[in-house]
C-alpha cells in the first residue's frame, strides 16, 4: 500500500488521459459527420464513463495492489472498466439520444468496437498506473533504506567515538591508587584529569566537529594522564600552527590516534620516547601528523598498521567517503601516522 | 624471602612496595622497567617470588617466563587480559587485578606461603600453555640467542623441526632453539599457513617451491631457501588440503 504520497500525479495521468481520448474520440465522430448534439453527447457518456469507472479502480490500487498477478489483474481491469460502461452508456444513450433512433442503432452495431477499444485504453490507463504506483513505492523504499543507512551509521559513528580503552583506565586508576599513599594532592589532581578526560568521551554529544584547539585540550589533558603513568619515559612534543587552531576535525578523532602513537612507541622500545604531534593547515585541509619511534627488527609485520587505526580509518571512511585519508609511513626507525581532515568551504 | 618486581609503569610498582612494608623479611632485591632487565635480575637473584606486568616494552610477561628454565613463583599483575585471565584463573598462584586492594594483596602473599613447599614451576609452564594461545602472542616467538633475546616475526620462521624437549626455528638469521612441543607449534602456526608435512617438521607453505616423489608413500619438499623436508603420508595429505591442490 502506498502511504503518504499525494494522487494528484495520479488524478493528473488519468485526467489528461480520458480527456486525450475524448479529443480522439469527438474527432473521429466528426470526420464521420455527424451533428455537433450527437458528438457532444456520445463523447461525454462514452468517455465519460471509462474515464470515471477506471479511475475509481485505478484509485483502489492505492490500497490493494496483488504483489504477483499484477498483470492479469490489469487484464481483469480492462474487461470491468469496458464492461461496466458498456452497458452504463447503452442505458444512457436511450436516455439523452432516444430520440434519435438512427443514432442509437448505430451505437448498438459498433457496441463490440466500442467494447474493445474501451477495454484496451482502460488497460493502458491502469498499466501506466500501475507502473507509477510502482515508482512511487520504489522511490519510499529508497528514502527508507537511505534512512536506515543513515541511521546505522550514526550509531556507529557513536560507537567508534566512544570507544575507550579498558588498560588506560584500570592502569590510571591504579596509579591514583598508588598516589594516594604518597602524593595525595596529586592523586586528587590525577582524579580530577580523569574525570574531565572520561566526561569527555562519555558526552552524549550529537557535536561530531571540533575545533582544533578543543581537540588539542582534550588531547592534553590525555597526555597529562599518561605521564603521570609512565613517567620520564614519555616526553611528547606538539606543534600547532596558528593557521590551523580553528580547523574543524570530527571529535575525539586525534586522542586515539595518539594513544596508538603511544602504545606503539612504549611497548616497541625501551627507555625514552618521543611523541611528535604536528597540526598544520595545507590547501584548505587541516593535516595533523604523529610521530613515535619503533624498533623495525621487531615491530610485527601484523600489527605495523597500529592497533587502534582501523577503527580511525573507518570513522574518516564513513564521513567523507575516502579511504585515503589517513596514511602510514615509517621513516628512519619511526613511524608516522598522518590524518588529512578535508574543511568544508 | 627474595621478591623482584618487573612492571613499565614506576607507580604500579610503588604501589606494590607499599603494600610489601607490611612484610619485613620479605627484601626486594630487584625493581625492573622491561622483560629484559626482568630476565637480567632473576638470573642474578634467584627470587623466590615474583610480581609481574603482562603488557610491558617489547616482550610481555608471558613471553619472559617462556625464556627461563626454572621459572620462580609468579603473581601476575595485570590491568585487563581476558585470555590472561584465563589462564591465571586455573593455574597461576594469584593474580592481582590492577587496581588491588591491600586485602586481595595479602590474600595473595597467603595464598603463595601456603603453596610454596610444592614448588610451583609447573603451574607456571600450565600458564604459559594456556597464555601462549592468546592471539597477540601468535604472530611472534621470542627464543633466547646466547645472552641475547629474540623477537621472530611468524612469517619469517621457514620450518620447525623437533629436537628432543626443543624445537629448532629455521629462520634467514639461523636456528633457534625453543623449549616447546611440536604439538604446541603445529596448533598455534596452522593460521599462518604453516603445515606440520612429518612428525618431526612443520613448514611454512609460502616458502615451498617443489614437491617432488620420494620412496614408497613419501615425498621431499624443496623450499625457496634451499632446504629439503621430507613428507609423510598423512603429512601429504594435509598439505594438498592447505594447497588446495
Amino acid at each position: 500500500m502506498i502511504t503518504g504520497t499525494s494522487n494528484r500525479g495520479l488524478l493528473f495521468l488519468n485526467v489528461s488521459w480520458w480527456l486525450i481520448v475524448s479529443a480522439v474520440h469527438a474527432y473521429v465522430l466528426s470526420e464521420l459527420l455527424f451533428s455537433a448534439h450527437e458528438i457532444l453527447i456520445d463523447t461525454l457518456i462514452t468517455s465519460g464513463l471509462l474515464g470515471g469507472i477506471s479511475f475509481l479502480i485505478v484509485n483502489n490500487m492505492r490500497y490493494y495492489l496483488p504483489q504477483r498477478e499484477k498483470y492479469w489483474y490489469i487484464l481483469f481491469i480492462g474487461i470491468c472498466v469496458s464492461g461496466m460502461s458498456s452497458l452504463l452508456s447503452k442505458f444512457l444513450f436511450n436516455v439523452f439520444l432516444g430520440d434519435d433512433e438512427h443514432y442509437i442503432e448505430l451505437t448498438q452495431h459498433t457496441a463490440g468496437i466500442r467494447f474493445g477499444v474501451g477495454f484496451l485504453l482502460a488497460s493502458c490507463i491502469a498499466m501506466i498506473s500501475l507502473l507509477w504506483y510502482n515508482q512511487e513505492e520504489q522511490k519510499e523504499m529508497n528514502a527508507r533504506r537511505t534512512e536506515a543507512e543513515q541511521l546505522a551509521k550514526e550509531a556507529e559513528l557513536y560507537k567508534l567515538r566512544q570507544q575507550l580503552q579498558p588498560h588506560f583506565l584500570f592502569n590510571s586508576l591504579n596509579s591514583i591508587s598508588a598516589l594516594t599513599a604518597v602524593q595525595p594532592e596529586k592523586a586528587r589532581h590525577m582524579i580530577n584529569q580523569l574525570s574531565e578526560f572520561l566526561r569527555g568521551t562519555l558526552k552524549k554529544d550529537e557535536k561530531q566537529w571540533n575545533t582544533l584547539k578543543e581537540e588539542m585540550q582534550y588531547l592534553e589533558l590525555y597526555l597529562e594522564i599518561e605521564k603521570v603513568r609512565f613517567g620520564y619515559r614519555l616526553q611528547t612534543d606538539i606543534i600547532c600552527e596558528e593557521a590551523a587552531i580553528n580547523l574543524k576535525l570530527p571529535s575525539l578523532l586525534l586522542q586515539p590516534v595518539v594513544e596508538n602513537a603511544i602504545k606503539f612507541g612504549l611497548y616497541d622500545t625501551t627507555g625514552e620516547v618521543m611523541i611528535k604531534v604536528h597540526a598544520f593547515k595545507k590547501d584548505n585541509s587541516l593535516i595533523v601528523s604523529v610521530k613515535n619511534p619503533f624498533d623495525p627488527e621487531t615491530s610485527q609485520p601484523l600489527k605495523g598498521t597500529g592497533f587502534g587505526l582501523p577503527s580511525i580509518q573507518r570513522r574518516l571512511f564513513l564521513l567523507f567517503a575516502r579511504q585515503d585519508l589517513l596514511t602510514t609511513e615509517k621513516r628512519d626507525n619511526n613511524f608516522i601516522t598522518t590524518i588529512l581532515i578535508p574543511q568544508a568551504i | 624471602m627474595n621478591v623482584i618486581l618487573i612492571d613499565d609503569e614506576p607507580l604500579a610498582r610503588s604501589i606494590v612496595k607499599e603494600y610489601l612494608q607490611a612484610y619485613p623479611d620479605v627484601n626486594i632485591a630487584a625493581e625492573c622497567n622491561d622483560g629484559f632487565e626482568g630476565l637480567k635480575a632473576i638470573n642474578q637473584y634467584n627470587p623466590d617470588l615474583i610480581f609481574l606486568d603482562i603488557q610491558m616494552p617489547k616482550i610481555t610477561g608471558f613471553e619472559m617466563l617462556e625464556l627461563i628454565e626454572e621459572p620462580p613463583a609468579v603473581i601476575f599483575t595485570t590491568a585487563f587480559d581476558e585470555y590472561a585471565i584465563k589462564a591465571f584463573e586455573s593455574n597461576a598462584i594469584d593474580y592481582l587485578l590492577k587496581p588491588f586492594s591491600k586485602d586481595r594483596f595479602e590474600k595473595a602473599i597467603q595464598k603463595y606461603l601456603q603453596q610454596q613447599k610444592p614448588v610451583a614451576p609447573q603451574k607456571t609452564e600450565a600458564v604459559l600453555e594456556v597464555a601462549g594461545q592468546s592471539p597477540v602472542q601468535q604472530n611472534r616467538v621470542v627464543v633466547k640467542d646466547g645472552s641475547k633475546i629474540k623477537i621472530i616475526p611468524v612469517l619469517q620462521i621457514q620450518y620447525l623441526e623437533a629436537a628432543d624437549d626443543y624445537v629448532k626455528i629455521f629462520t634467514s638469521e639461523g636456528s633457534f632453539l625453543k623449549k616447546k612441543t611440536m604439538g604446541y607449534f603445529d596448533e598455534s602456526l596452522q593460521a599462518f599457513q604453516f603445515v606440520r608435512v612429518h612428525r618431526s617438521y612443520i613448514v611454512n607453505t609460502q616458502l615451498i617451491t617443489r614437491i617432488d616423489a620420494y620412496e614408497k608413500d613419501s615425498h621431499l619438499l624443496l623450499l625457496s631457501t634451499g632446504a629439503k623436508i621430507p613428507v609423510s603420508k598423512s603429512g601429504y595429505a594435509k598439505l594438498k588440503e592447505v594447497l588446495g591442490i
